[in-house]
């Protein structure tokens, strides 16, 4: 008995030492990656690093849509320099979760994304200095990046605008009919005038061959971004413009007064009173499902972005001309929103595992710059990934070719114009965005007043934005 | 040679213990360390005592996720337990066509539970189609749906852990008891149920934790929805930890407390319906 608690003992405080020894690697493996910031190391690109050695990099990618595109070009890559791009996807709306999981590993991510200032806090620790890279040099307008200090963390890699997509043929089987409302679709410049138009169109929807007038209002959870974050972007960009930069000022808020929350309320009713789907069940609807419907012709109008046309074209039993796909503003019935414009910004940066050996971060870089500079890899970046690169790099003949992205930059290029820019980046955690998703199904339901929907999305907002800073503590 | 067997009992346990110390007491003591500890991956922990039980207490989605859960386990272990017993009393009653019924009552424990939660979630929006509604209306229908969910899939499985039971019944026992004139329900209650309380012992034991636990099911059946009104403890765990920047501890904290309260629940069941077993 005695010899057997000895081995159990014994063995017990070996594995215990194994525990503690692989404690101690995981350790200073952090550490001198960059943990510490005692001896931060120089920022990317500014030493000339021998990256020879380097075999692989690691890329978690955050457009699913995109996925097979970025196999097609890390093969390439791999041709070209022998350097192998690993690509990982995570799913919709899975991405902060794979990527927390994934930077525990042992081979973490070495360039991975963030979605802004936000994302910035969250990943402090991980993202490297990108001041000296040819990436951010190239950007054509620098106060996009995501900055601390003198410091560079984040590199927008591609500019997204969304709006009301419409579909122009049933459009122009509307003006069609007798008494239309309008005579084209450019009088549109108001809620007023869209209300008006929507409503008419209802009526008359038998006549048009729609089932409604919009798309679904996918309620469905993790499928209701649309709405509390996209929509919510204008109450809060006029609710935030004025004295410096909006996302900024909406950043640094502690409290949202929902100033137009009632303008947010007109859009939203609009869309759920006049959709092809009964407002009870929008809670079971998805992007996709809608998407599908606004490709069938089941519906004129849909609130998307550019990437949006991927989808629509690759719908079976599409209907929608490449010709007939536009975009509308959003209108909510704000004074002097006769000019207003797209929503356009970005929520996509690239950054760069700090926690990785300076190799393999030269490496990773040395990657981004090809895929954005050399013609093999701008030609990708127009026609398979569809962005709109807001590098100097890019000719005005390498650009995007797609409906929906060439309408963005005929709004963009429209300087009389009020661009609605991405202020949804100051929203204080993704939780707030759930929960006033969560409400606006109840309210689309029946179950909440319109009163407590702001109420609550109000508080939290304060409770959240606490809760953050002493996360960040 | 028993001798040197016992001897060398050390020699035969380690590489079980070995594996069992390097696939769950590390990474448990690890995740108990982690609760106290501020945290955005699992290398880079700062220790700041108990902030983050703290927080997990005065979260209200991880009490209404308590209460939910607690409901829901109550709910599902009396109907699985009962409708399962009823089965496994008529199916060893020699019908016709026995293993037939056995087999396909059997059938959906086999499949995995995020596909029955996405199959349910559309077979139960189907049916509340005509009434405008779906699954997330109301908190009520999330419940019920995840009580027939859990019922379908669970109850194959404990019926053959009955049917097992009470195939073990001598007949010699029930025999006696009909002779001494006792009632079907007198029978049921003196000879059949202490000669089964083994297998009410594991019915109890795995219908109550793994409806405690259950997560893929909530997770494809109602992620929660309306609102976090349907979110039970496992899934609340889950979002805590992945979904809120800076709450990573907060999430290890709730998961230290879930494991305890699952252990307390499981081993005072035990406790209890073992001390009702009979030698037979």
């Amino acid at each position: 008995m005695k010899s057997l608690k000895r081995v159990l003992a014994l063995s017990m405080a070996g594995c215990m030492a194994v525990g503690v020894l692989a404690g101690c690697n995981n350790n200073s493996g952090g550490s001198s990656g960059g943990a510490d910031d005692e001896d931060k190391p120089s920022a990317v690109g500014e030493e000339s690093v021998d990256t020879s050695s380097v075999k692989q990099i690691y890329f978690l990618n955050f457009k699913p849509e995109i996925s097979d595109k970025y196999d097609a070009i890390a093969a390439e890559y791999e041709k070209q320099t022998g350097v192998k791009v690993k690509v990982q996807t995570a799913a919709s709306g899975e991405y902060e979760k794979m990527l927390t999981s994934e930077m525990g590993k042992s081979e973490p991510p070495t360039i991975f994304q963030i979605n802004g200032p936000v994302g910035y806090q969250n990943w402090k620790d991980y993202c490297a200095d990108l001041k000296a890279t040819e990436l951010y040099n190239q950007l054509n307008d620098k106060s996009l990046a995501v900055t601390n200090g003198d410091g560079v963390y984040g590199v927008p890699y591609a500019v997204e605008g969304y709006g009301i997509i419409y579909n122009n043929a049933i459009m122009d089987k509307y003006i069609a009919t007798s008494d239309a409302k309008i005579k084209s679709v450019d009088e549109i410049n108001s809620f007023a005038k869209l209300k008006e138009v929507v409503e008419d169109m209802t009526a008359k929807k038998a006549d048009l061959g729609i089932e409604g007038v919009f798309g679904s209002t996918s309620l469905k959870q993790g499928d209701d971004w649309r709405w509390q974050t996209h929509l919510m972007n204008v109450p809060l960009y006029y609710e935030f413009k004025g004295e410096g930069s909006p996302i900024t000022n909406c950043l640094n808020s502690e409290t949202l007064e929902f100033k137009y929350a009632d303008n947010y309320k007109n859009i939203f009713d609009l869309y759920t009173d006049n959709s092809c789907t009964d407002k009870k069940l929008l809670g079971s609807k998805t992007v996709d499902e809608s998407m599908a419907e606004f490709a069938t012709g089941k519906c004129a109008m849909i609130q998307n972005g550019n990437w949006a046309w991927g989808q629509v074209s690759g719908v079976e039993g599409n209907t929608v001309k490449e010709d007939d796909i536009k975009f509308l503003p959003i209108y909510t019935g704000v004074d002097g929103e006769e000019k207003q414009s797209l929503c356009i910004g970005t929520e996509n940066y690239f950054a760069i595992n700090s926690q990785v050996d300076a190799a393999t971060q030269q490496a990773s870089v040395e990657f981004l710059n090809w895929l954005f500079t050399s013609d093999y890899g701008k030609k990708a970046v127009v026609n398979d990934l569809g962005f709109i690169a807001p590098f100097n790099s890019f000719k005005d003949d390498e650009k995007p070719s797609d409906p929906l992205a060439k309408e963005v930059l005929k709004y963009m290029g429209d300087s009389d114009k009020e661009t609605v820019i991405w202020t949804f980046a100051g929203i204080p955690s993704e939780n707030w965005k759930q929960g006033f998703g969560a409400s606006l199904l109840e309210y689309v339901q029946g179950n909440k007043d319109w009163t407590k929907v702001v109420d609550e999305a109000k508080s939290s907002w304060t409770t959240e934005r606490q809760a953050a800073a002493e996360a960040a503590e | 040679m028993d001798k040197v067997i016992k001897k060398h009992f050390a020699l035969f346990a380690l590489p079980t213990l070995l594996a069992f110390t390097l696939a769950f007491l590390i990474p448990f003591g690890m995740g108990v360390y982690l609760s106290f500890c501020k945290f955005k991956t699992v290398n880079n922990a700062k220790f700041i005592g108990i902030n983050n039980y703290a927080r997990a207490f005065s979260d209200s989605n991880f009490i209404n996720a308590l209460k939910f859960t607690a409901l829901f386990t109550i709910v599902s272990v009396v109907t699985i337990n009962i409708i399962a017993f009823i089965f496994a009393m008529l199916l060893t009653k020699s019908i016709k066509g026995t293993n037939g019924f056995r087999t396909v009552f059997f059938m959906p424990n086999l499949i995995g539970g995020i596909v029955l939660g996405y199959i349910w979630n559309m077979i139960i929006n189907g049916i509340l189609l005509p009434f405008n509604a779906t699954i997330t209306t109301d908190a009520t229908y999330g419940f019920w749906g995840l009580v027939v969910l859990m019922n379908w899939q669970m109850i194959g499985y404990m019926m053959i852990i009955y049917i097992s039971g009470i195939q073990n019944i001598s007949p010699d026992l029930l025999e006696a008891a009909e002779i001494d004139g006792a009632t079907i329900w007198q029978k049921l209650i003196h000879v059949t149920f202490p000669q089964i309380m083994p297998s009410i012992t594991i019915c109890l034991f795995l219908t109550l934790t793994n409806s405690f636990r259950l997560f893929d099911q909530n997770y494809a059946l109602t992620a929660g929805a309306p609102g976090k009104e349907t979110q039970m403890l496992a899934l609340d765990i889950y979002n805590t930890f992945y979904g809120r920047v800076g709450w990573q501890g907060v999430g290890q904290a709730k998961a230290v407390v879930f494991s305890i309260i699952v252990a307390a629940i499981a081993l005072t069941q035990l406790y209890l319906t073992r001390s009702k077993e009979v030698e037979s």
